[in-house]
């Protein structure tokens, strides 16, 4: 439903107060939506339309009960597309639907100048319908359990992406099938170098052809390994090696596309929502805000950052870290000089007055994501003055209890957390293991196990695709351990680690 | 994008799940039964299922030992809420371990039931109880709520009213309706004929029947009721309890109670006899007593006595008589061999041996089958 003119007129003013803040958003679209509608797309992440699958009934199951996702999810449903297009509940008060589209503002500023979405697909909305058309035409020629099935099957190795393959060398970002289905023939044959007219002289296509033949079997006789190095984006590598039908590799490459888009999402979440928080705060607070508006905004907005004990609230975490990082680049409260004083009265009253605050914001939402964002301004006295601690599980008491608020064992605890997206690091070491074709994957262990009935039904999915016996090797509490599945039955080994 | 494309899918997704989801508690219908712990009521007719397979797998961690939180506390002050969950971390995106718990309707569960153990629909006998249906607003009556009121009947009795008091005037047609003129629509009391069932369940309480003895009786109880209650729209349950004397309970303490007398299973169908000739006439009821003992009578007298009230007091009266007998430490299991011998090719009559919660499922399909 349109905006009414309230509404449009509110969000013109928005719009102009923060542009004068130095906001540069995408043009930005407010749909006026019903409590079920909001649901409903949430269900789909935002999206108007995507791939018919069961699994967003579910969510949409689990939202219309209230469970799960919070205020902070409903409240706001922000696509990174340009245009951007957001969501307004036609129940809200006028406080909660500024607060809303301020905070959306922010949002798309962020998704818009942020580095890691540089490459992102800011048409989306489309792209995720032409994949609900493929599957759809999938659908009809195979049959729905077989394709659901074998969706089941991709999404379960969703996470085994490179999250930061798309800054080395990235495929187009919507490939349509004819692509995917050339480059899968494709193996890099070395070339002589030479000019266009000339290619078809130098390096005439027979050639070529033989010197892939050659370069296979060589590989095979030399048993060197392939791939030759540990590769990181195991969907990619599915893709180009895994014996595959057409309509298969199309699915596995739409679900692929889909983790590439949502990557970034993932990696930025606590800054992408500090930004927003931060601005919303500031627009409606210094700007906006009528006065008996007051009370009800501090409400809603104190909601959104309260704290869940035992969690950390990214908003909060983002937003309190964005305001401390404006403090001190205002009053100069970093760098050699300030690192290096130790009397505690200075330290409190250092104020060189530099006002270099917000245009370090600026700086910082254009080329930090979570993981270098932590790293580099969380400081000991953040954590202090925001009491951060690390818990720990008791195995005597059956619960988890506060451990300790050791600066470095926070700051170590986040990273971590961080790392990757939180998913275990996993790559493809050898493609043609026992120089059998049987696939060996392996796990970088951090000291975290992996959830062992889980990773034994992600492996018999894994083999769905490969079609022959994988591999995975891991730890288990520092013992080398290698999991296997050969189509019958799940193996489970220790071994020495190979790496 | 116009306002009016967006095009929602939900509907269609969302019955795909309802459907995957009735399909994994049928496929696991065994696992199901035999863990009666899970099943939660949420209301009436609404049964709480959790469905922990319905999670795609991935390659992720295990539940973390660590992680970081924001808050008050010194250390060893436990978390509150269940952080059991995936680290406090804020990165990554899926939720934690939290189990998905899908809402059933016990209808549905019926139904899921009957499909698995192609159970036979039941005909059931005896009408004489009738609910009153509430027809549409075709009645009419002298009192109701203002929003109910019949203008042109009320118009109708005040000009008559008015006509034989003779103070109606057609040259000044004004009709002043008083209190008695108002007439109200109302609506027709229908009567359905509706079948109705009770169950009555006896319960062995003597010492022999310990906790799990009476865990598999609760999770074979809720079955039986799941689908008589799928079968007949009014369904009582009464509950007799006994050791060597019996009486009658409500559920909670059917299902608690401890006794440790010896055991007289006569002195129960006794009392399941009384309760019958009481409330439950024949012709009117579809009666299904069951009986759940671990099989030691006694005496063989007393086992002769029960043969006797079967033979003439109770299956005559009644749709069917259930007896499970659950396999305990220390009963001997006598009593469903010589119920076997005697009624042997009675129909009314079903006996099922239970030996443990394995066979729950089993000694269902041996109830229920006959469709009766």
């Amino acid at each position: 439903m349109n905006l009414t003119s309230d509404l449009v007129a509110l969000k013109e003013r928005l719009e102009e107060i923060a542009r004068g803040y130095g906001l540069d958003f995408f043009e930005t679209f407010f749909e006026l939506v019903d409590y079920d509608e909001m649901n409903e797309i949430a269900s789909y992440g935002g999206f108007p339309t995507r791939y018919p699958h069961w699994r967003f009934g579910m969510h949409y199951e689990e939202l219309d009960k209230g469970y799960s996702y919070g205020l902070q999810k409903i409240y706001e449903l922000v696509i990174n597309n340009d245009p951007c297009y957001a969501y307004l509940m036609g129940c809200n008060a006028p406080v909660d639907q500024k607060m809303v589209i301020a905070h959306v503002l922010g949002h798309s500023d962020f998704f818009k100048n942020n580095l890691w979405f540089s490459k992102t697909n800011r048409k989306m909305v489309d792209q995720m319908a032409n994949h609900g058309v493929r599957i759809r035409k999938h659908i009809e020629k195979v049959g729905l359990e077989e394709v659901e099935g074998f969706v089941d099957v991709c999404l379960s190795l969703e996470n085994l992406v490179d999250a930061h393959s798309p800054f080395i060398t990235r495929r187009s970002p919507s490939r349509t099938e004819e692509e995917v289905e050339d480059e899968a023939r494709r193996i890099e044959v070395p070339r002589i170098r030479s000019k266009e007219y000339m290619e078809r002289y130098i390096n005439p296509p027979e050639y070529l052809e033989q010197v892939k033949k050659k370069l296979l079997e060589e590989a095979r006789r030399r048993k060197r390994t392939f791939p030759e190095n540990p590769e990181r984006d195991v969907l990619q590598f599915l893709l180009e090696h895994a014996p595959l039908e057409k309509w298969e590799r199309d699915v596995l490459s739409i679900v692929r596309d889909e983790a590439y888009y949502f990557g970034p999402q993932a990696m930025t979440k606590i800054m992408n929502e500090g930004w927003a928080t931060y601005w919303h705060s500031k627009i409606l607070t210094e700007r906006c805000l009528a006065d008996t508006e007051l009370i009800d905004y501090a409400d809603h907005h104190s909601a959104t950052l309260g704290t869940q004990p035992g969690r950390v609230n990214p908003y909060k975490l983002g937003v309190e870290l964005f305001r401390d990082i404006e403090d001190r680049w205002n009053r100069g409260r970093f760098g050699r000089e300030f690192d290096a004083c130790d009397d505690l009265e200075t330290r409190r009253n250092w104020d060189r007055q530099l006002n270099q605050g917000r245009a370090k914001l600026f700086e910082v939402r254009k080329v930090m994501n979570d993981l270098t964002f932590l790293d580099t301004f969380l400081t000991e006295e953040f954590c202090e003055r925001h009491k951060l601690f690390v818990y720990q599980w008791n195995p005597r008491t059956n619960r988890h209890e506060i451990a300790s608020r050791d600066f470095r064992q926070i700051k170590e605890g986040l990273l971590r957390s961080l790392t990757n997206l939180g998913h275990p690091a996993i790559a493809v070491l050898d493609a043609n293991h026992k120089n059998r074709g049987e696939l060996y994957l392996t796990h970088s262990w951090d000291g975290q196990d992996l959830k062992y009935d889980e990773a034994t039904e992600t492996l018999k999915n894994l083999f769905r695709i490969w079609q022959r016996p994988v591999h995975l090797e891991t730890k288990e509490e520092g013992r080398g351990k290698l999991i296997s599945y050969d189509g019958d039955k799940i193996g489970s080994q220790e071994i020495l680690p190979s790496a | 994008m116009a306002n009016e494309g967006m095009v929602r899918r939900v509907e269609i997704d969302h019955n795909r799940f309802r459907q995957i989801v009735r399909g994994r508690i049928k496929k696991d219908l065994h696992r199901f039964i035999t863990q009666g712990e899970f099943l939660t009521r949420k209301g009436r007719d609404v049964v709480s299922v959790p469905l922990p397979q319905i999670r795609l797998p991935q390659f992720r961690f295990g539940r973390s030992e660590s992680g970081v939180g924001m808050g008050e506390g010194d250390p060893g002050t436990p978390l509150e809420g269940d952080a059991g969950s995936s680290g406090g971390g804020p990165g990554g995106d899926q939720a934690g371990e939290h189990v998905l718990e899908v809402e059933v309707s016990l209808d549905d569960l019926a139904k899921i039931l009957g499909e698995e153990l192609e159970l036979p629909r039941i005909e059931p006998r005896g009408t004489r109880r009738f609910s009153a249906v509430r027809d549409r607003y075709t009645g009419l009556r002298r009192a109701g709520p203002e929003s109910l009121r019949h203008f042109k009947r009320t118009f109708k009795e005040s000009l008559k009213r008015q006509m034989i008091q003779g103070t109606y005037d057609p040259a000044q047609p004004r009709i002043m309706p008083i209190r008695d003129d108002r007439r109200y629509r109302s609506w027709n009391m229908r009567l359905n004929p509706e079948s109705n069932a009770v169950i009555i369940y006896m319960m062995d309480v003597s010492g022999s029947m310990g906790s799990e003895q009476k865990e598999i009786v609760r999770i074979e109880a809720f079955w039986i009721d799941t689908w008589l209650r799928s079968q007949y729209r009014n369904l009582e349950v009464r509950y007799i309890v006994h050791d060597a004397v019996a009486k009658e309970v409500d559920q909670h303490t059917f299902y608690h109670l401890r006794e440790s007398g010896g055991t007289k299973i006569s002195s129960a169908y006794e009392l399941c006899t009384k309760v019958i000739e009481e409330r439950y006439p024949p012709s009117e009821w579809n009666i299904y007593p069951f009986h759940f003992s671990d099989g030691d009578n006694w005496s063989g007298k007393d086992t002769e006595k029960c043969v006797r009230l079967l033979e003439a007091e109770l299956l005559p009266r009644v749709n069917m008589f259930g007896y499970g007998q659950v396999k305990s430490a220390y009963g001997t299991g006598q009593f469903k061999g010589d119920l076997d011998e005697h009624f042997k090719a009675d129909e009314r009559l079903v006996t099922s041996d239970i030996q443990s919660r394995e066979s729950i499922l089993d000694s269902i399909r041996e109830f229920l089958g006959k469709g009766r």
